[in-house]
């Protein structure tokens, strides 16, 4: 991946200057709707897929490549409440929000201190980024909805290890979108 | 000031996206309607996302269909050769179907039954889910332009999937019957018990409300009852796998659905349920007696015989010939049946002009196979199963239960006078071959009939 000497904004880390990428207006439409459309759409042929967070992946990509946590709790934002506004009636409006936001901030505010280009850190975090994801929309639900939801390690933990390696491939192909 | 708030930008924004969604998930918590400023949102959503799941869903189908009509035709000649063999058995299952749901419409409007039928339905294709475990909901490609409403039921051949529960122009939500959220009055189809089936977070479903003493054994089929005015009575929702003890005295029965809602692609939307009391214009008339005459053990008629001890020619009112003629006149040679229309003659003291008449036995066509004598096997297989009557009538919703509790009232209420329309009724016995030596000629039956002996004994012992 060619990182281009973009002029550096945001924080700074102690040592080198880390690069932020831009997007597209294009694609900054386009690739959550494509996200959260695949999402919605392949569970009616893949039964297993909803083990899978295509939107999460998209908001841990844009938010560590722009490097930007208000830019980062934003676009999390905006693809959690789109995606739940696809759910059920049991399902409120803002569940995935909140924890697309606190996903969002916590993935630009890393971004800022490690170099999350490295196919090993973006394994790591979005194994770790999923796994505080569920935590966030468990806590949300039975914190606050009180609603009856179980929480099995073994399969949070699965889950996360299938996002994290399905997002190796999604995040080499958002790679070229980059600028 | 301007340092702090410089300083903490970053978190004051975060706090503040989130305080705005956790007070918007408070007011739809405090709205049990979950209705209002959502709304609108979300049809924003679906109508975005519909269109591409659309444009994908067709692409797909086009090129598979493509591909299966038109490249992929290995065994398609083989495989017609055997769909035509069973098209042939089940049209010939149909008329036997057609003769049992036919006697449980003469039984329900004798008790003044209202059944429910679906007049129209609209097919839609399923393109898309919630996305999430925690929402079951799915998503049709049919909407409000092709009038579809909140409440209705989804339906497939196998049973049901769900009801909707939000219409969008071109799209609609549905909310299966295994979401958490959903709740299906239904009655167990042996025991007639009822209950509310519920579905769980983890997309099972089970009936509750069933107080624990009552039996009830896995395997048993759950059909809707109705009761919830959403889903016509007596369509199919699964089978019971599991019972256990619940909570308050209730049992947790656990179903298993018919429908496979977690592959469900095509499904039929119930947009048109009409009540009405069955139609037996057709059908002729019949008397509970008459049921009651088909239901029970016949006395074998002994032939009357004549001072030298031949038997008379039984051209007589009421006699099987007489009942055939006019069971083919009326143009239903399998609904009509032989034993009402002779029944009521002979009840009512009238003679039956058509029983003057030589019989006629009309070959019948059945989709293309001719089987003669077809009504006297239709006959004979009523008189034979009285039981199926009960059961074989979920071609019509709404026609099960009450063609069950109907049978079992009508044979309590008359069971003090079966003697007479039985005995009394010469086509009761009549299509029995006489157990003496027939004279060769004498018969009616035996002249016209192509296949008396296949339909006869059946008809002789309607218990057996």
């Amino acid at each position: 991946m060619t990182a281009n000497p973009m002029p550096f904004r945001g924080s700074l880390t102690s040592r080198e200057q880390v690069a932020v990428y831009e997007f597209s207006w294009p694609v900054v439409i386009f690739v959550p709707m494509a996200a959260i459309a695949i999402q919605a759409f392949l569970p009616v042929r893949v039964r297993f897929f909803p083990i899978l967070d295509l939107p999460m992946m998209v908001v841990i990509f844009f938010a560590t490549a722009r490097r930007n946590p208000i830019t980062g709790c934003l676009t999390g934002a905006v693809i959690g409440l789109l995606q739940d506004s696809l759910a059920g009636m049991g399902h409120p409006i803002g569940m995935f929000g909140i924890a697309d936001t606190i996903i969002g901030f916590a993935a630009s505010s890393l971004g800022v201190k490690i170099d999350v280009d490295n196919h090993g850190t973006r394994f790591l975090i979005t194994y770790l980024f999923f796994i505080a994801h569920q935590g966030i929309f468990f806590g949300v639900a039975h914190g606050l909805l009180r609603q009856s939801l179980q929480w099995s390690w073994s399969q949070v933990a699965i889950s996360a290890l299938a996002n994290a390696v399905v997002g190796m491939f999604v995040y080499s192909f958002l790679d070229r979108f980059k600028k | 000031m301007d340092t702090i708030l410089g300083r903490f930008r970053n978190l004051i924004v975060l706090a503040a996206i989130l305080f705005a969604q956790i007070v918007g998930l408070a007011v739809q918590v405090k709205s049990p309607s979950g209705q209002g400023d959502t709304r609108l949102i979300r049809v924003w959503a679906v109508t975005a996302i519909t269109p591409l799941e659309k444009a994908v869903i067709g692409t797909q189908n086009f090129v598979r269909y493509a591909w299966t009509n038109y490249v992929y035709l290995r065994g398609v000649r083989r495989e017609n050769r055997e769909l035509r063999a069973e098209l042939d058995r089940m049209k010939l299952d149909q008329v036997r179907l057609q003769e049992d749901a036919n006697m449980a419409r003469r039984i329900q409007s004798l008790l003044a039954f209202k059944e429910q039928y679906i007049d129209s339905t609209v097919a839609a294709q399923v393109i898309g889910t919630s996305g999430t475990d925690q929402s079951r909901a799915l998503y049709i490609d049919k909407g409000s332009r092709d009038g579809l409403r909140p409440d209705m039921a989804v339906i497939t051949p196998s049973g049901i999937v769900g009801k909707i529960e939000q219409v969008f122009p071109g799209s609609a939500q549905v909310l299966p019957i295994n979401d958490q959220l959903s709740g299906v009055g239904v009655s167990l189809k042996d025991t007639r018990l009822q209950g509310i089936l519920r579905g769980a977070v983890n997309g099972t479903m089970t009936v509750q409300y069933v107080m624990a003493d009552e039996r009830v054994v896995p395997g048993e089929e759950v059909v809707t009852s109705g009761g919830d005015r959403i889903f016509p009575k007596g369509l199919p929702v699964g089978k019971v796998t599991e019972v256990v003890p619940g909570k308050d005295l209730f049992l947790n029965i656990r179903v298993e659905p018919a429908a496979r809602l977690d592959r469900v692609e095509e499904v039929l939307v119930v947009t048109k349920v009409s009540e009405k009391p069955p139609d037996v214009q057709d059908l002729g008339p019949i008397r509970a007696s008459d049921i009651l005459a088909q239901r029970l053990p016949t006395v074998p008629n002994q032939q009357p015989v004549d001072a030298n001890g031949k038997p008379v020619n039984p051209a007589s009112p009421g006699s099987a010939p007489a009942a055939n003629t006019s069971a083919t006149a009326n143009g239903q040679p399998a609904a009509t049946g032989a034993k009402p229309s002779t029944g009521a003659a002979a009840g009512s003291g009238q003679s039956a002009t058509p029983g003057t008449k030589p019989p006629v036995r009309t070959p019948t066509t059945a989709g293309g196979l001719t089987t003669p004598g077809a009504t006297g096997a239709s006959n004979a297989t009523v008189v034979k199963k009285p039981s199926t009557t009960a059961t074989s009538p979920t071609t019509q919703p709404g026609a099960t239960g009450a063609a069950s509790s109907a049978a079992t009232t009508t044979t309590t209420k008359h069971s003090a006078t079966p003697t007479e329309d039985v005995s009394g009724t010469p086509a009761a016995a009549a299509p029995k071959p006489a157990p003496r030596k027939p004279p060769e000629g004498s018969a009616p039956d035996t002249g016209t009939n192509p296949q008396p002996q296949a339909s006869q004994p059946e008809a002789d012992n309607p218990r057996r």
